[in-house]
């Protein structure tokens, strides 16, 4: 088990007081909704965005299944990208989070999920957008 | 525990030691008080610490119906599991070697009969019941004209699951089989009666009854007569069964603390059972909670309970400054998971937490209050941060999505 000491106050403040906790209606106009990981794994982290009309990113909420790391890094994220374009949110790279966190070397895959999470988020959200 | 770092629920790991029993090992360590090695025979500091030893050792075998005789002094129940199955396995070890214990032992015992494998003994691990019992015919089946030596634990570290040591030592001794006990939870908590009782080894801790860690011993029967191959050498000790100065101040905290443990079991057990029913009461209304082991044949002061679609790093970090031991049968990313609950074979393995509450002499009932509400607490929170309860609030079984693995 890690060691709690190992936790930057960033991580430790995420997991006290996460944002943008919840649920968006997948199906609304302009939502995008990525699941990623899995519970055999230990670790599942559930991203949303909706958009406005010029592809903007207006609303986040995320949930985490796991430790403190991947609940921080879902919080962070979720801040991160809001008021971001999908275009730029795709840009985002994982090692980013890691760092912003100071993630501990053995919760860099936390980050890793997390920015899966967030590329299945906008892949459904232009999907939906192309389909309707 | 009064101003300690936090709550400390974690008394199957280690409970402090009684002050009556620091005040009787401090008696025994510096140049005023009996300080004397136990096997300077000729000199008068020798004799009085041998006579403090002798009366310790009087006061564990009379809190199990033991002979003193039958009483050997060890560093610890893992000293005592490591000397009974392989002292008795390479004693016997012409008469056979094959060996019978269950999953859910201690390491101490599953360690030591991976020993005996690498030796190229044989060694069977029964499966316990789905509530952590093992049937005495499941047993029987396992027997073999070879098998020498036996080892079930009495009450289980984990889960508290009290075993029937008697009917499953009889049906060792219906086959000519030894038959060892780890008791280190039970010794002081439950009564134990050796002279009744069909067992041949049982190994005992000092600090898991509020004597001091680093002591323990190992039950030896005289009638009939059990022999062990010592397995530290040096000196002839214990009847040259384990070689090592004696460690008195050690050993007499463990004989205050058995002598305690009897003469307060009553009051020790009332106390563990109202405080059990208190921390049960607290979560009967929390949903996909679930109770580990037999929830009657279980030793009061042990409480294991599953929370589901809660990840265990997460529950521990959420619940300090409580001390809880943690575990589960099912894959974390972070922590271990159980081979104790594994081997229960529980209902929902997919995504669950697990935690040991464990408590006794000292515990308040405010304790208790603490740890229902901080558990309670951060269970909630972290559920409404799931997205696996989420799924389960919507009627979607997580174990049945089709997660896609990468």
């Amino acid at each position: 088990m890690i060691d709690f000491e190992l936790y930057s106050p960033a991580v430790l403040e995420h997991y006290e007081r996460p944002r943008n906790v919840g649920a968006l209606d997948p199906e609304a106009p302009g939502v995008g909704t990525g699941l990623v990981g899995s519970p055999q794994a230990g670790d599942v982290v559930k991203l949303q965005i909706r958009v406005d009309a010029e592809d903007r990113i207006v609303e986040t909420r995320f949930k985490t299944y796991g430790c403190a790391a991947a609940i921080a890094a879902g919080s962070w994220l979720s801040e991160r990208i809001e008021g971001l374009t999908l275009d730029e949110a795709e840009a985002l790279d994982s090692r980013e989070i890691a760092e912003a966190l100071a993630l501990p070397a053995v919760k860099m895959h936390c980050s890793v999920l997390v920015e899966d999470a967030l590329r299945a988020a906008v892949a459904d959200c232009r999907r939906r957008r192309a389909g309707a | 525990m009064n101003d300690g770092p936090g709550v400390y629920l974690d008394y199957a790991a280690t409970t402090p030691v009684d002050p009556r029993v620091a005040e009787a090992m401090c008696a025994c360590l510096t140049g005023d008080g009996v300080f004397g090695n136990p096997a300077s025979r000729s000199h008068e500091y020798g004799r009085r610490a041998l006579e403090k030893v002798e009366t310790a050792r009087e006061q564990v075998a009379a809190l199990v119906g033991a002979d003193p005789r039958e009483i050997i002094w060890t560093s610890g129940a893992t000293e005592s599991d490591n000397l009974a199955i392989k002292g008795a396995a390479h004693f016997y070890r012409n008469k056979g070697r094959h060996l019978v214990t269950v999953k859910t032992e201690h390491k101490a015992v599953l360690d030591s009969m991976r020993q005996l494998e690498r030796e190229g003994y044989r060694v069977t691990y029964l499966a316990p019941q789905p509530d952590g019992l093992v049937d005495p015919e499941a047993l029987r089946a396992a027997l073999r004209p070879d098998t020498v030596l036996v080892s079930i634990m009495h009450v289980n570290n984990e889960i508290g699951v009290i075993q029937d040591i008697a009917a499953l030592g009889a049906v060792c001794h219906e086959h000519g089989v030894l038959f060892h006990v780890d008791a280190a939870q039970s010794a002081g908590k439950l009564p134990i009666d050796l002279d009744a009782l069909p067992v041949d080894l049982m190994s005992f801790s000092a600090h898991k009854v509020y004597g001091p860690k680093g002591v323990g011993a190992l039950y030896v029967r005289r009638k009939p007569r059990v022999r062990l191959e010592a397995q530290i050498h040096g000196g002839g000790h214990e009847r040259g069964m384990r070689s090592g100065t004696l460690p008195t101040h050690q050993i007499v905290g463990m004989g205050a603390a058995f002598a305690l443990a009897g003469a307060e079991m009553e009051r020790d057990l009332a106390h563990a059972r109202a405080l059990r029913r208190r921390l049960l009461g607290g979560f009967a209304e929390l949903p996909g909670v679930y109770l580990n082991g037999h929830p009657e044949r279980c030793l009061p002061g042990i409480v294991n309970l599953s929370f589901d679609y809660v990840e265990g790093e997460s529950l521990l970090l959420g619940v300090r400054p409580l001390a809880v031991s943690s575990g589960s049968a099912c894959t974390s990313a972070s922590l271990e998971p159980s081979y104790v609950l594994r081997a229960l074979g529980r209902d929902n393995p997919l995504a669950h937490s697990s935690l040991r509450f464990s408590f006794g002499r000292f515990t308040r009932e405010a304790d208790i209050d603490f740890a229902v509400a901080r558990v309670r607490a951060t269970v909630e929170r972290l559920r409404a941060l799931s997205p696996l309860w989420e799924m389960v609030e919507q009627g979607i079984d997580p174990a049945r999505y089709h997660w896609a693995t990468h």
